[in-house]
């Protein structure tokens, strides 16, 4: 009995969490980085024929936003929309309109919906993806043919496919967020 | 479970405007992004100093992820290359053979194109490019195809100037920051670029304009009887005076009614370094910006160039009957 099961002494990462509190720069620089990061990374793949990339910045913002509602403000789709439309290629203003509603309409949904399920967290992203990429292309200025729309599918299923890895890496994220590393 | 939302935090007062306030801020940031995208759609190039300031800041990452891309696609070459390369060899040297008996004819009606250039007393303009630089990015999000380049003012790039790789015409200057610039690719949808038939057996003239899903339409000119074939390519026409005619820019893949379908020759994803031209005819692509029904003078030409930058707009079909 003494073997296996004794616990030891100093081996467990409990004691490391004692007496210590989270980071604030971690805590609200962890989000606003990762969101920053997801705008910024799509600019570096060069897409000749059409926009295949998922927008990855719109999709971290939600993915945060389902995993810790109430964490980032309603307003911050403006701030953070601010940047992406900086780097996106888009008119400037429309990531500024379109997360500052998405981040409203999430609240509105939380309101109405009390069930929480991934699934459902799933259906409500590909809803507002649908509803993202359809407005970027009416507000891209571009004309709106069939060939155009038909464009948006491969990215669409990319985006859908990829979000619930997304969401993961932002969970673990968010552990990385919470991390007790400040002494008290 | 109900959702741990801020909504609901307490029956606390403040906590309660606190709320109501964050509603408010994000409904006044939702209708300021519409303003200021209506502003953008009006007038295309109201933010460009900032948006050009941010590609400043991350070109070099940019430069690095564009070493990266060609390296890994020179890899894949590679390695498709190593099958069936004896057939490949022998298929290449033959193709050498015939290139170099082609180069020398070429070398001879290039002597008889001067000799005839001189006697019309045509000047030839074979100017070293602007700038040979790295495509760094591109809007891989958007629904607008947009590139940019490690090239800027500092290096003297201007808006409008042709954008091209060693296979042909990659799209024109739309926006220069100082180490940056942004490029409107040819598969834009507002991009329309004067094009002919490089074959010389049929006279064929047109529009190749950005379908928005990375092919080209190829809109005759000329409508009647389609002369156009399967694998025909275009090249520039330099009519609109930004490209030096000549270039290659597309192979059609399909033939319909307004002419047919094309596909770039020179695809930027598969491009590493493009070099900027000059602009092939300044004086023609102002006169085409000058109002119709006034003289065209050299200073109004230049304010008209500064205020028309969004559309690749050459000389329209209406104009030229």
């Amino acid at each position: 009995m003494t073997g296996r099961n004794r616990p030891r002494l100093g081996a467990s990462h409990y004691p490391k969490r004692i007496n210590k509190t989270h980071s604030p720069v971690l805590v609200y620089g962890t989000p606003i980085l990762t969101i920053l990061l997801g705008s910024l990374l799509p600019t570096f793949f060069v897409a000749s024929a059409i926009p295949f990339m998922p927008p990855f910045g719109f999709l971290t913002l939600i993915a945060w936003r389902i995993i810790r509602p109430g964490m980032l403000p309603v307003w911050a789709g403006f701030p953070l929309g601010l940047f992406d439309d900086l780097v996106s290629g888009q008119p400037f203003g429309s990531a500024i309109m379109l997360w500052s509603m998405a981040m409203i309409a999430m609240d509105v949904l939380d309101m109405r919906l009390p069930w929480r399920s991934f699934v459902q967290d799933w259906m409500v992203t590909l809803l507002a993806l649908a509803i993202y990429l359809i407005s970027g292309l009416i507000l891209s200025g571009a004309p709106i043919t069939l060939p155009g729309l038909a464009a948006l599918l491969p990215q669409f299923i990319l985006s859908a496919m990829l979000f619930p890895l997304i969401a993961r890496i932002v969970a673990r994220l968010d552990r990385l967020r919470l991390m007790r590393i400040i002494s008290v | 479970m109900a959702p741990p939302s801020s909504r609901r935090s307490s029956s606390s007062r403040r906590a309660q405007y606190g709320v109501f306030t964050g509603y408010v801020v994000a409904s006044v940031g939702a209708l300021i992004g519409a303003a200021l995208l209506l502003l953008s759609l009006v007038r295309a190039d109201s933010f460009s100093g900032l948006r050009s300031l941010t590609a400043d800041v991350v070109e070099p990452v940019g430069q690095g992820t564009a070493a990266a891309r060609v390296e890994t696609q020179s890899i894949f070459e590679r390695i498709s290359g190593f099958w069936n390369a004896g057939k490949k060899n022998a298929a290449l040297k033959q193709e050498v053979e015939l290139a170099r008996i082609k180069l020398a004819e070429g070398r001879a009606v290039a002597r008889e194109n001067a000799r005839l250039k001189a006697l019309v007393d045509l000047r030839d303009t074979e100017d070293d490019p602007v700038a040979v630089t790295r495509l760094v990015g591109s809007s891989s999000v958007s629904s607008r195809r947009f590139g940019y380049i490690g090239a800027g003012r500092v290096d003297g790039v201007e808006i409008g100037m042709p954008v091209r790789s060693a296979r042909g015409v990659i799209g024109r200057i739309l926006e220069t920051g100082a180490r940056t610039s942004r490029v409107l690719l040819l598969t834009d949808s507002q991009s329309v670029l004067p094009v002919r038939l490089a074959a010389t057996d049929r006279d064929v003239v047109a529009l190749a304009e950005g379908r928005g899903d990375g092919l080209l339409r190829i809109r005759l000119i000329n409508l009647g009887i389609n002369p156009l074939r399967k694998g025909d390519v275009m090249v520039t026409s330099g009519s609109g005076g930004y490209y030096r005619p000549g270039i290659a820019v597309a192979v059609i893949v399909e033939i319909n009614d307004e002419g047919g379908l094309a596909r770039m020759i020179s695809d930027p994803m598969a491009t590493n370094y493009v070099a900027v031209e000059e602009i092939w005819h300044p004086e023609a692509v102002e006169a085409a910006q000058s109002p119709p029904d006034e003289p065209f003078t050299d200073s109004e030409g230049e304010d008209a160039a500064e205020g028309e930058a969004q559309t690749d707009q050459p000389v329209q079909p209406e104009e030229q009957q």
